[in-house]
């Protein structure tokens, strides 16, 4: 009997591109990544806004946000996000985010509520500890 | 946020609330013991939805077509529900579920739910836990409800013992694989669909389909088909053909007067009933192998032994099942 078939709580984590940002390479390999750890990863494709990506978490019960963002528009779209989970009282759903980020904007964003900012150096491992990590924190719901 | 027992989920389910229904529906899909009774409550409240199985060979533009038919659905003013299957990975479990990238512009809908399923070990087409949220979606008032299959091969044909309407795609181009899976999927069909009719060999394949569907009637009555509302359906029901291309729209519209025209000679030949009698007859039968598999995995550990007998060719699999099956409370005498 394959792992697939043992029933737990697997953790659903919902990868997207915000706005005008074609760079998917590394959401692929961050979706990959998590997959192989055994989560059911949701891909939203390229060009959402964050109203979408909201909605789209709360419709398929995600545990994780994770956004991949290489634009520069970091400092614009996790507050909305954030922002816009508040108001659909969906804020146990976290929010994750990855790529070009500067080291002072990981600080405020943290502060801001994200829950974990992992930068293009990271090893796929730690992404994974991280994912698990941040849902484990939150416990059940 | 703490937990929420599944049977406080039921009252929300019931009015529509998004998050009461994508809740329940994780606890269904992971087969929680705890949300059984609120499951069993959502059963007995729904069977209003008309409920579509769309399936078709992988990339024939099936969640293409979904998204685009549940925009013309809407525009009757109906609300959809999608349940969109993707394949687990038999190695780690995890999924990569991207059925929801051709589905964007139907996010801002209120009318519209869209949920993304992994088959977590199922075969057939379906996810475990698929039937589940069906009803899930069915009690919280969504009108239709769409179900798209993983892209199936030549057998995967759970999908029209789930539905009311089954639709089958076919994509242009694909030559002999149209031919290879003539034998399986395409005989679930009550209308098929080839997408992408705007590409040149499109004709062909239509008709090709229109020409096995010529001679699937005059085949009927001598074969003893596998599933048994199949050859009834044929008598009474002409499956259509419908040629669409979501580049230009074309074909959307009539696939869903189709549909519709489906549903009501379903219920004016009364063959409804039929059908929801194979769909219970399914359902009893998926319920009771999950429940067996479950109970497998958790005897995993004493298996051993009886594992080594077996790989030793001391004992046979069938002895061996009887055996286990004897050991767990299941009988198997006979």
């Amino acid at each position: 009997m394959s792992v697939a078939q043992t029933k737990a709580d697997r953790i659903r984590v919902i990868v997207a591109k915000v706005g005008l940002d074609g760079h998917d390479r590394g959401v692929k390999i961050v979706a990959r990544t998590l997959r192989d750890a055994g989560m059911d990863v949701i891909y939203t494709g390229l060009h959402r806004t964050p109203e979408e990506v909201v909605e789209a978490a709360v419709q398929e019960d995600a545990d994780v946000i994770g956004i991949s963002i290489l634009s520069g528009a970091h400092m614009t779209v996790f507050p909305k996000l954030l922002k816009l989970l508040k108001a659909r009282g969906a804020d146990d759903i976290k929010v994750m985010g990855g790529g070009v980020i500067p080291d002072e904007d990981v600080v405020k964003l943290k502060k801001m509520g994200v829950a974990e900012i992992l930068l293009q150096d990271t090893p796929p491992a730690a992404i994974v500890d991280s994912v698990r990590r941040i849902v484990a924190e939150r416990g059940a719901r | 946020m703490a937990y929420i027992p599944s049977m406080d989920l039921v009252p929300g389910v019931l009015k529509g609330d998004t998050r009461a229904v994508a809740r329940l529906l994780s606890r269904a899909e992971n087969g929680n013991e705890e949300g059984r009774p609120a499951l069993e409550e959502i059963f007995k409240r729904a069977g209003r939805a008309h409920v579509v199985g769309i399936t078709g060979v992988p990339g024939s533009g099936k969640s293409t077509l979904v998204a685009k038919l549940t925009a013309a659905i809407r525009a009757s003013g109906r609300k959809v529900a999608i349940i969109a299957v993707d394949p687990s990975s038999p190695y780690s479990g995890g999924s990569i579920l991207g059925d929801r990238i051709r589905m964007g512009e139907l996010v801002g809908d209120k009318g519209v739910y869209v949920r993304s399923m992994a088959t977590r070990g199922a075969l057939g087409g379906l996810a475990r836990g698929t039937l589940e949220a069906v009803d899930i979606v069915d009690a919280a008032g969504y009108d239709m409800v769409l179900i798209e299959t993983v892209g199936v091969g030549q057998d995967e044909v759970d999908v029209a013992r789930a539905s009311h309407t089954t639709v089958v795609v076919s994509a242009p181009g694909l030559g002999d694989d149209i031919q290879a899976i003539k034998a399986g999927v395409l005989e679930i069909a009550d209308i098929h669909v080839v997408s992408k009719c705007d590409k040149p060999d499109a004709d062909r394949t239509i008709s090709d389909l229109k020409n096995m569907l010529v001679l699937s009637l005059g085949l009927q009555p001598h074969v003893p088909a596998p599933l048994d509302v199949g050859a009834r359906k044929a008598a009474r029901w002409q499956v259509p053909v419908v040629p669409t291309s979501s580049v230009n729209d074309k074909g959307i519209e009539e696939l869903l007067k189709e549909i519709d025209r489906h549903g009501r000679s379903l219920k004016e030949s009364g063959e409804i009933v039929e059908r929801q009698a194979a769909i219970a007859e399914r359902r009893l039968v998926k319920a009771s192998e999950e429940m067996l598999r479950d109970k497998l995995e958790e005897r995993r550990g004493e298996l051993s032994v009886l594992l080594k007998e077996l790989a030793a060719r001391r004992v046979s699999p069938h002895y061996a099942a009887r055996k286990l099956l004897t050991e767990s409370g299941f009988g198997g005498d006979k």
